[in-house]
């Protein structure tokens, strides 16, 4: 039976090829326009560590002294005595430190000229926290952070630059005016969003060189800056006694309640913080949000990718509107036909699943030809300059994602019209011929 | 067009047995206004933003970036660069600064107006600095409005010491910086504070632009002050050398001005780029949702249209005989076109009050959940025109077919 009825709608749909191309054309670019932006929306609000958002942490407190009354929540940041506290306490699973710095690098076995770059300073536990794929070597440990190790990982980017992606393990980089041996290459490795840097553009990429966070201080020593301070620094080359916020955390927190311990460890290190006189706010500033919740609460799903998202859909929905108007139309047209079945036996139940069929078949083509449009539509938007560009690629999911809303919208797009047809009196059809 | 009540009155009885494609379609006209004005309206918010003036010479200038120099030889090797710099063809004026507008690279500090006022006090006003070396006026075409732009002795005795403000005691500030600190007033001669740092305004300049823009308050965008630095005293502070030339010669300087720089600081990182990029790049996201937004534009536009071509022609194919039989009985091609565009001219005005409602509530809801400001009430009914327009133009080529169905059409059976 459904062959036939296959059969019936290739040739209904054959009967009429500029309506057929028009519904065909609504639900394709309806699917296109929206899948496109739902591909782009899904890639900036994506989870970028999925195996582990869920136990990782970020921590904040306010350690502005006095208040000024303008900000009601903490920085992002925290200034270096805070942030010492908080990650020599070692109260999580794991936890690591982080600030982000330029620094000018050369390669002394490389013929390459001085390259600026951006580094970022943290402690042993980042590679095993966040999952950080190594192409050689390995991160470095405990003990080097302890004895300022000058020690360094690089990205893959840079390895291929320097090294032309050999194994330059042991290798040495020129940081600055000090020498840095090389402990470890990664793979390419693109967390998307750059979730750990809550200064990052979204999309940046990672930095080209990772150092211990105390021996980085060392190296750079000078370079570093603050995001805001409230105090006049006496010296901008030494915040780490300079009331400004720079210096921010992660940690892991593997279960509930080492949430909950964590937490009340934070607000008693607030609320000690202000009757030392340290802080003026207490616990009523700290916060410890998960990662994706931290994300959203930073800004960093921009907006411009919520309203391309809504625009989508109401498009969708205006190419729905016009496909179900247009079928219904042409079913309707048709009752002297369904009136000749229904007179010679078909039951509603056989006029409802043909008429659905003929529309599944629309919408099928139709979706064939709005995945091609998706797929026109992404490479537009790699042609974009913007940060994202590159990253638009139609992935399995979204691409079955995009068959199953063309099948669906135009199966609802049919049910409409096919529970009319399957109305349609025999008798009283029969009669107008 | 002149609507008659006696042709309004058949076109009603027929929607009415069409009821929910008619529906449809006046739901579709209602959406795709609403989502017009709202997208429209964004569009030409973004096309404001991407247009902020900033009264230097953006067209001229190009900017090499050096990087990685040695803080202790910069005091010799800036005037060695400089001078070297303006030796290349057609540069005019060369300086250097630490910062450009919509370079991203801000360095903000807050001000108050009274000789307390403290870094962290909630009244101060926060702006972004930008440290010129001598010459740095006329680079980058500043044009001052009141006052005078510093002096040799002042760029001279200014420098860093170990703080992040300068030790001298004059600044020059955008004219919507001054009408911000001090309302209504002329701010010549009056003092910022930032304690134990205070500076005097000299002179006040055109609107110039801040390393980072706000896009919803743009008056704020412009709150930035110069300060005067000498070369020595810099601890290299200066990462952006700027040359001055005709906008026909840019590409050229910035090329020659890179090579040159590679050449004479072999340790440090040189990056030329022409200013215009600078600026190209920093509205480079928001120029393309510009476009993806007319796109999306022009795509439900003919896709609206061609509902309404799609059903007319289907409703036309369907009445053929009634329409044969209204011609028999002495009804003209223009009664039958009338007939068609008046039906669409009442789909359209269902669609288009529905629509403008519609329009109204999603300005709003993007009012409280993005940062959205209200729509010009005339972005409403220009959008319903432009619906009604497209309804008109769309109905034109099925209602032309039915008008051209001869009388004789009556008397056939389907």
């Amino acid at each position: 039976m459904f062959g036939y009825y296959l059969e019936l709608a290739f040739r209904s749909l054959r009967h009429n090829k500029v309506l057929t191309a028009l519904m065909v054309l609504a639900i394709a670019v309806g699917i296109g326009a929206s899948m496109t932006t739902l591909t782009v929306v899904h890639l900036l609000s994506g989870d970028p560590i999925p195996d582990k958002s869920g136990v990782l942490y970020f921590p904040q407190v306010d350690p502005q002294m006095p208040a000024d009354g303008r900000h009601h929540a903490p920085y992002p940041e925290m200034d270096y005595r805070s942030a010492m506290d908080l990650w020599r306490a070692h109260r999580a699973d794991r936890q690591s430190l982080m600030t982000s710095s330029m620094i000018k690098l050369r390669a002394p076995e490389a013929q390459h000229a001085p390259l600026m770059l951006r580094m970022l300073s943290t402690t042993s536990d980042f590679f095993p926290m966040f999952e950080v794929p190594f192409q050689y070597g390995h991160g470095w440990s405990p003990q080097d952070d302890a004895q300022r190790a000058r020690v360094a990982v690089i990205s893959s980017d840079l390895n291929k630059k320097l090294f032309a992606g050999e194994n330059s393990v042991g290798r040495t980089l020129r940081v600055r005016d000090s020498d840095v041996r090389i402990v470890g290459v990664l793979k390419p490795w693109r967390p998307t969003p750059l979730f750990y840097d809550p200064w990052s553009q979204n999309f940046s990429k990672t930095e080209d060189v990772f150092m211990p966070f105390s021996s980085s201080m060392d190296v750079n020593k000078g370079n570093f800056q603050p995001y805001t301070c409230w105090d006049v620094p006496k010296d901008m080359r030494d915040l780490q006694h300079a009331n400004c916020v720079w210096v921010w955390l992660w940690v892991q927190l593997d279960t509930p309640a080492k949430v909950r311990a964590y937490s009340r460890f934070l607000n008693d290190y607030a609320d000690q913080q202000k009757d030392l006189g340290r802080f003026a706010v207490g616990s009523k500033h700290v916060r410890l949000r998960d990662l994706m919740t931290w994300l959203e609460a930073n800004g960093m799903v921009p907006a411009d990718a919520r309203l391309q998202a809504w625009l989508a859909l109401s498009f969708l929905v205006i190419c729905l509107f016009n496909a179900v108007g247009l079928l219904l139309a042409k079913f309707l047209r048709r009752s002297g036909e369904i009136g000749v079945r229904r007179a010679l036996g078909a039951s509603r139940g056989s006029i409802f699943v043909q008429c659905l069929i003929e529309a599944g078949v629309l919408g099928l083509l139709g979706g064939v030809f709005g995945w091609l449009l998706t797929l026109l539509g992404l490479w537009l938007v790699r042609q974009q300059p913007v940060q994202y560009a590159p990253l638009a690629h139609l992935d399995l999911p979204m691409f079955m994602a995009t068959f199953l809303l063309a099948l669906v919208a135009s199966l609802l797009a049919g049910v409409l019209p096919a529970l009319r047809a399957s109305r349609v009196a025999p008798g009283l059809q029969l009669k107008t011929l | 067009m002149a609507i008659r009540s006696t042709e309004i009155r058949p076109i009603l009885a027929s929607l009415r047995k069409h009821r929910i494609p008619a529906l449809l379609i006046v739901l579709e006209i209602a959406l795709a206004c609403a989502v017009l004005c709202n997208a429209v309206f964004m569009i030409s918010q973004r096309v404001s933003d991407i247009q902020l003036p900033s009264a230097i010479d953006q067209q001229g200038l190009v900017t090499v970036s050096l990087r990685g120099t040695d803080d202790k030889l910069v005091g010799s090797d800036i005037p060695r660069n400089l001078a070297a710099l303006r030796g290349i063809a057609g540069v005019q004026q060369a300086a250097v600064t630490t910062s450009l507008p919509l370079s991203h690279n801000n360095w903000g500090w807050s001000f108050g107006v009274s000789p307390d006022s403290a870094v962290a006090n909630r009244k101060n006003i926060n702006v972004s600095l930008y440290f010129l070396g001598e010459g740095g006026g006329k680079a980058l075409g500043l044009h001052v409005l009141q006052g005078r732009f510093f002096n040799a002795d002042e760029f001279a005795g200014s420098k860093f010491d170990t703080a992040a403000l300068p030790e001298t005691h004059v600044v020059v500030m955008t004219r919507t910086a001054a009408s911000r600190f001090w309302p209504g007033q002329s701010a010549l001669g009056k003092t910022i504070y930032s304690k134990p740092f205070y500076y005097t305004v000299v002179g006040v300049v055109d609107d110039v632009l801040r390393p980072n823009v706000y896009t919803q308050n743009t008056s704020k965008s412009y709150d930035a002050i110069y300060f005067p630095m000498s070369a020595a005293g810099s601890k290299g502070a200066f990462s952006y050398y700027i040359l001055r030339g005709a906008p026909k010669d840019r590409d050229r300087i910035m090329r020659e001005a890179e090579q040159k720089l590679a050449e004479l600081n072999p340790g440090a990182v040189a990056k030329g780029k022409i200013y215009m990029d600078i600026r190209n790049d920093y509205f480079a996201d928001m120029r393309s949702m510009a476009w993806m937004l007319v796109l999306v534009c022009a795509v439900m536009l003919a896709v609206t249209a061609f509902g309404i071509v799609g059903l007319t022609s289907f409703w036309v194919g369907q009445r053929r005989r009634q329409i044969g039989i209204r011609r028999a009985v002495g009804a003209t091609r223009g009664q039958i076109l009338g007939y068609f565009r008046t039906e669409n001219f009442l789909l359209s005005t269902a669609g288009v009050l529905i629509g403008m409602l519609l329009a109204f509530g999603i300005n709003l809801y993007l009012m409280q959940h993005y940062e959205m400001s209200r729509m010009p009430w005339y972005y409403l009914p220009a959008g319903a025109v432009t619906l009604w327009l497209l309804g008109q133009l769309a109905v034109l080529g099925p209602a032309l077919r039915a008008a051209s169905v001869p009388p004789v059409e009556a008397t056939r059976s389907v």
